[in-house]
């Protein structure tokens, strides 16, 4: 079939068979939610839709419902997405397994409905899994493979996957759905054994802990996120089989070998940057793409093995943390122990094609043989950029 | 079920000697919010839920892993209560759970403030829930600060020489949400509230009780004298109780016989015997007699028809 990345999600969503689906509406997440509640409310779905005043209140109640055992899922966006914040925390911090999409889109002001990752990336540390998707069929693999991932027992955090707004969330492309059979025998019905809430067996949830418990509370988190990496490999190759279509894990490399320049991107754009990569390589330029599928937990590992012995590391980030620098660039740095180029691109919507891809890996490579540091390069910006930070 | 599935009274033989909220909680002595909700939990039973924002209630369950209640505590943000008994309840729902009491019990800044939104929402939806705004005038779990529902004249830590203006009348909002029930009752009458909180089980859909819940710290009076206190806000007329089912309303307890105002006594009584309206002059305390007059009329009005 052809459909929409959020077309996608809700097809997703509805192999999954979410339990309890709370969501609120905003630009450009829409779509995801109409399909969703025209599916139940034709009975093809067996769900409850609570249509929520806020988005606050769709994660809370996606939180109730997890307490109960419950699959529940929302989808947000931007504005949205700040602020259900307080929840994504609780959501995070109290390991429910709630699967969100978010559609990333730019925070205002000035109001601005095209693409940006900020809003996403700015939970970054809310103990959530982040997938970030490269294309509409990904949207409907990560949707189903996202359940799976936050309800596995070693995992049991909540899992958010990114689509690009507009390019992904409206943007047509083929998209191939798999046979409900199928989706049930890798996701079966919910165990909801990680339910609080049961008056059969009563407990105090989120009661007052002391410091002496907290940082305990924390480490499991931190220990079941980092967990979450090899989980998050073993069920996208278990996807492959069943999908018959390669899965991404962590990390994909594409003509990474023996490449002297590395992209290393994030969501919709990776296509046009492997593009780039393949035109750069007719040109005789030794590109490759490292994209990230997860950017939590941040796959270190892999990074640094896909830029091992590489001349120049171009991070393309669609976002930006003030006072810090491009979010994947920073974290690539961390990661690596190189300092790479960190170019910040496409805020916005600002057009990042296959042409600012080749442009980007080419500038990196020279600036790289000139012996120049790896720095900030806010690329395509109008008039002068000014010193580099 | 259905709002005429109780109509005989309830009496103290009536309230079990089951206990669902066990002693050694973390209250304040004195504390009728804690008071109320243990007479609470006996007419709820075992088969309840409770949602508890961020409040004193939440302090009061005292550190993890230990607990006074013996019905599940789900502990939520300040502001989302309903919410999250919304999808508790709708989660419960598809699991075929149908004889469980999910209930909201929360402060009155959880209430009247920040959690209005999600309380309207729920209301609005007619999320199948019971909401007691446990109602102690103030936010007292941050130290005693003005919310919506601090009445006119009452000093708190952010209105040292008194709130200016008066109480958010949320039950008149909860109201206009026409959802099948809307009480008052006040914790030094147990009895009238078991028997609200009994008709708001019998019923469907989202019912509110507001309770006013004195607090010895926060109103500075005496712990002993709390069931005193809230005895004299009724009986002062201060605060009125009553309950009403979209169809009627109708006084309830001490305040059916209050009616007319010379059988209530002085406000001045309620006043005196708090620390939190020294600040109120005569002609301060004039103004607030006038807004309980016209609370009065309004309320009367209304059981009018
Ligand atoms: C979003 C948010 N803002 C502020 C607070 C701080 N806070 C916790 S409890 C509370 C006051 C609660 O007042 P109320 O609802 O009246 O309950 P009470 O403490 O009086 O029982 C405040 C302001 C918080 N926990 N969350
Ligand atoms: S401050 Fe008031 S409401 Fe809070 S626990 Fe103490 S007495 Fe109860
Ligand atoms: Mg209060």
């Amino acid at each position: 079939m052809i459909a929409t990345g959020n077309h996608a999600v809700a097809y997703g969503v509805k192999a999954a068979r979410a339990e309890i689906i709370a969501a609120y509406p905003i630009t450009p997440q829409t779509q995801i939610i109409e399909k969703l509640s025209e599916f139940i409310e034709k009975g093809e779905m067996r769900a409850k839709f609570l249509r929520v005043e806020s988005e606050h209140s769709a994660m809370a109640a996606c939180i109730g419902a997890s307490a109960c055992g419950a699959r529940a899922f929302t989808a947000t966006s931007s504005q949205g997405l700040l602020y259900m914040s307080e929840m994504v925390f609780w959501a995070g911090l109290g390991s429910f397994p709630v699967v969100m999409a978010v559609v990333t889109r730019t925070l205002a002001p000035p109001w601005s409905i095209w693409n940006e990752h900020t809003d996403m990336l700015s939970q970054r540390d809310a103990g959530w899994i982040l997938i970030m998707c490269e294309s509409v069929q990904e949207a409907y693999d990560a949707a189903i493979q996202a359940f799976r991932i936050a309800e596995d027992r070693r995992v049991r955090q909540p899992v958010m996957f990114g689509l690009d707004a507009f390019s992904l969330s409206h943007t047509s492309e083929r998209l191939d759905l798999i046979g409900q059979e199928e989706v049930e025998a890798f996701l079966p019905a919910p165990e909801g054994d990680w339910k609080v809430i049961d008056v059969q067996d009563p407990t105090t949830y989120g009661n007052m802990a002391g410091p002496e418990r907290m940082m305990e509370i924390r480490h499991s988190i931190m220990e079941r996120l980092r967990g979450s990496a090899s989980v998050i490999e073993e069920t996208a190759s278990e996807f492959s089989r069943i999908s018959g279509r390669e899965q991404a894990g962590l990390v994909e490399e594409y003509r990474t070998s023996g490449a002297e320049v590395i992209l290393v991107v994030a969501g919709a754009a990776s296509g046009d940057a492997k593009d780039a990569a393949d035109a750069l390589r007719d040109e005789g330029v030794r590109a490759g793409v490292a994209r990230l599928r997860v950017i939590r937990p941040f796959p270190a590992e892999r990074i640094r093995a896909a830029v091992q012995g590489c001349r120049a590391v171009a991070v393309v980030d669609r976002d930006y943390s003030f006072g810090s620098g491009g979010i994947i660039g920073r974290e690539v740095a961390s990661a690596t122990g190189i300092k790479p180029f960190s170019y910040i691109a496409g805020i916005g919507g600002c057009d990042l094609s296959v042409t600012d891809f080749a442009g980007i890996a080419r500038d990196a490579i020279s600036r790289a043989e000139s012996g120049e540091e790896g720095r900030e390069i806010w690329w395509g910006i109008k008039g002068s950029q000014g010193p580099s930070p | 079920m259905g709002d005429q599935g109780i109509t005989g009274t309830f009496t103290l033989r009536d309230l079990t000697d089951e206990e669902y909220l066990l002693p050694g909680n973390a209250a304040c002595p004195g504390c009728a919010a804690v008071l109320a909700m243990r007479i609470g939990l006996k007419v709820l039973g075992p088969r309840t839920v409770l949602v508890v924002p961020a409040c004193c209630m939440s302090v009061v369950q005292g550190y993890y892993p230990k607990t006074p209640s013996r019905v599940p505590i789900f502990n939520t943000a300040f502001a989302a209560s309903a919410a999250t008994a919304s999808g508790i309840r709708a989660a419960l729902e598809m699991k075929g759970i149908r004889d469980v009491n999910v209930v909201c019990w929360a402060g009155d800044g959880g209430t009247a403030d920040i959690g209005i939104q999600s309380l309207s929402g729920a209301a609005e939806r007619g999320d199948d829930l019971i909401y007691v705004c446990y109602d102690n005038e103030a936010y007292m779990n941050t130290g005693t600060q003005r919310s919506g529902s601090t009445p006119e004249g009452a000093r708190t830590t952010t209105t040292i020489t008194g709130k200016a203006e008066g109480k958010k009348d949320v039950p008149g909002i909860m109201m206009a949400h026409r959802i099948p029930y809307v009480a008052t009752a006040c914790a030094s009458y147990p009895l009238d509230f078991a028997n609200k909180l009994r008709r708001a089980i019998s019923m469907k859909g989202t019912r509110y009780i507001q309770l006013l819940s004195p607090c010895p710290p926060g109103w500075r009076y005496p712990a002993e004298k709390t069931i005193e206190v809230g005895k004299l806000a009724v009986e002062t007329g201060a605060w009125i109780l009553y309950e009403w089912t979209g169809r009627e309303c109708r006084l309830t307890g001490p305040s059916s016989g209050l009616v007319e105002r010379s059988k209530r006594r002085p406000l001045e009584e309620y006043l005196r015997i708090q620390g939190r309206f020294s600040n109120a002059d005569p002609s301060k305390i004039e103004d607030m007699k006038r807004r309980i007059d016209e609370e009065w009329e309004r309320i009367l009005a209304l059981c009018k028809g």
